[in-house]
């Protein structure tokens, strides 16, 4: 596994964390379609919410969230909806959110997270 | 979130309208908004923004940032908006004082690097700036002594965003880095024309002097090699010096052209001689958006010279009829209308026909009568009728040129103190009337029981409108030239030798 694929998972792992710990839960993780793949999906009070997980390990060229394009925003915008059509029951509302991560090798995490990103 | 606001001024023609500048932060992925129908130099301000922002060591937020123009439906252009774009975004974050930059206008264009570049049409904008009651502006250092030119403004001059950030309060360190200063300013005195260069051609001279004095719109006529075109260029040097109010819009048409204006008003009259291939848009002033100034803006104040008249497009030479009426040119665009002032003096010079020897003593003209008459009928009635000073100039002879005196020639320094004077006593008689020049008053009022002149004086001339020598237009501008010519000699009154010089002045036309 190459060194960014690590940073990545170890950035999914830790943006996981963070939404249980505010009081969501998180319902899948890297969930797969034959359009791409979500990083978090995860619920809080009947919202179901949609995560893209960013993880850099430093801002040296630029913050996680600028990598997070407009195309970007909107295949995660058609994997919802393609997660929502597997369901038994669709969920009444969703939202679409943001995590940065950045995690430098010898320094504790910084995790910024931004709801209804799209 | 938190809003940071500033002002600047969009420009359109010479009056500019204050733009209050809003820097929104909201919680959302980085982005940066700009709205308010900004033009494509604007919108780019989006890139130079961000890039100086960064490298001069205060960046921008990382969140979305919304920039407001307002009033939105006023039409913006140009690049001088980056400075308070980046300031207000700087307040919105809490980097600088916002209070601080609240009070100042901004006016500049950014570098990558993080230097402010001067941008043109600073005057104008500080003028409007000083017209809405503010009275502190921030402007790019090259810009500064122009800025300083507009009495009763605090001009606070910064060399980069850096500076303006740190004396907005921004706790950063100070960076010397190298101003950019605009190309020096050309010299404006003494282009090196002088009226005692030209050889013979008295008459020429002395209607030269009658122009100059009176504001008379002129237009010579002769063969190839008259002089014309050396007369013409020696107008503006007999010209005085600009006072405050003409100057400081000289100065600003200067600037909004884009060309370098110093530490001084421009105090000499300008001369703009425009190619006969000018288009409409050239002479008067033009384009879609960004409305620019033509030749006969620039030439406001000063000499609008045509060279070789009937060679132009008669649309272009109309267009000049509207500004030679009411001395403001208007241009109407779908967006928005532009006001410039267009207060000059026409010169135009003309061959009589199309081979140009047509009333030569020494050579024989080969054009048919319908060609010729068809050459100068390109200068349309109605633009020619408010020409006061009809012109007829001839080859100078060896004899003339043999009993030239080099000694009794007039110089431009010389002409210049007559042109003064001539002018001191026109705007005395005319103190408690809205006109100071011969040239813009009425014959009505010069006709008037208390200006009339008596019957034995008019003689001449009432016999000239008799025989239909001269319409009553033509009537009034002879009186007009008669009044300049007094002034001229000093006299309270035009005498019957006045009048007599006028007419000719005016019916030069016949050779």
């Amino acid at each position: 596994m190459a060194a960014k694929d690590t940073l990545g998972r170890q950035g999914e792992f830790l943006a996981a964390r963070f939404l249980e710990a505010n009081g969501y839960r998180v319902i899948e993780r890297n969930w797969r379609c034959s359009q791409g793949e979500i990083d978090v999906v995860a619920e809080r009070g009947g919202e179901t919410v949609f995560v893209e997980v960013k993880t850099r390990s430093s801002v040296a060229f630029g913050h996680p969230f600028e990598a997070i394009t407009v195309s970007k925003l909107a295949r995660l915008r058609r994997l919802a909806a393609a997660w929502c059509e597997q369901q038994a029951t669709a969920p009444r509302r969703i939202r679409i959110d943001a995590i940065a991560v950045v995690a430098p090798h010898d320094e504790p995490a910084v995790i910024e997270h931004l709801q209804g990103v799209f | 979130m938190t809003v940071g606001r500033t002002l600047s001024i969009a420009l359109l023609g010479l009056s500019g309208a204050v733009v209050e500048i809003e820097a929104d932060i909201a919680n959302g992925l980085p982005a940066f908004v700009l709205i308010g129908l900004p033009d494509t130099a604007l919108a780019e301000a989006r890139d130079r923004v961000r890039a100086a922002a960064a490298n001069s060591g205060c960046p921008l937020t990382g969140r979305k940032l919304t920039i407001n123009l307002s009033p939105a439906a006023l039409p913006k252009h140009g690049s001088g908006f980056d400075l308070a774009i980046a300031m207000a975004s700087l307040a919105a974050a809490g980097d600088v004082s916002r209070d601080s930059v609240a009070s100042v206008i901004h006016l500049g264009e950014l570098g990558l690097d993080g230097r402010l570049r001067p941008v043109a049409g600073v005057l104008p904008a500080v003028l409007a700036a000083s017209r809405a009651g503010l009275t502190r502006i921030m402007v790019p250092a090259g810009n500064a002594d122009e800025a300083s030119l507009v009495p009763g403004m605090t001009v606070i001059p910064v060399v980069s965003l850096r500076d303006a950030a740190i004396w907005h309060g921004g706790e950063y360190d100070p960076i010397p880095v190298e101003a950019i200063e605009l190309p020096m300013q050309e010299d404006q005195e003494d282009d090196g024309l002088d009226l005692a260069d030209i050889v013979g051609n008295e008459e020429a001279i002395e209607a030269m002097l009658v122009a100059a004095s009176g504001g008379h719109h002129m237009f010579l006529l002769g063969p190839p090699g008259a002089g014309k075109t050396m007369l013409a260029a020696r107008l503006p040097g007999i010209l005085p010096d600009l006072d405050g109010a003409a100057a400081l819009e000289a100065t600003s048409l200067r600037s909004l052209s884009g060309r370098p204006v110093g530490a001084a008003l421009v105090r000499r009259p300008p001369l703009e001689a425009p190619h006969h291939t000018a288009t409409a848009a050239a002479m008067v002033g033009g384009g879609s958006s960004y409305i620019r100034p033509g030749a006969a803006a620039r030439a406001s104040h000063g000499i609008l010279f045509l060279d070789e008249a009937p060679e132009f497009a008669s649309s272009v030479l109309d267009v000049l009829r509207q500004p030679l009426e009411s001395g403001l040119i208007s241009i109407h665009r779908a967006n928005a209308v532009a006001h410039f002032p267009g207060r000059f003096q026409l010169v135009m010079a003309a061959n009589p026909c199309p081979c140009g020897q047509y009333g030569a003593a020494d050579s024989e003209c080969t054009c048919t009568p319908i060609v010729r008459r068809r050459y100068l009928a390109r200068v349309s009635g109605p633009l020619r009728d408010r020409i006061d000073i009809q012109l007829w100039l001839r080859r100078i002879t060896t004899a003339q040129l043999r009993l030239a005196n080099d000694d009794q020639r007039l110089t431009s320094a010389g002409a210049r103190a007559r042109v003064v004077s001539a002018r001191a006593a026109a705007a005395e008689r005319l103190r408690l009337t809205p006109w100071s020049l011969n040239g813009q008053v009425p014959g009505a009022w010069l006709r008037s029981p208390k200006r009339a002149l008596g019957r034995a004086t008019t003689a001449s001339l009432d016999r000239a409108l008799e025989r239909g020598g001269l319409t009553m237009r033509g009537y009034d501008r002879v009186l007009r030239l008669a009044w300049t010519v007094a002034d001229i000699d000093g006299a309270a009154h035009p005498t019957a030798e006045h009048i007599g010089k006028a007419l000719y002045l005016r019916r030069g036309m016949t050779p």
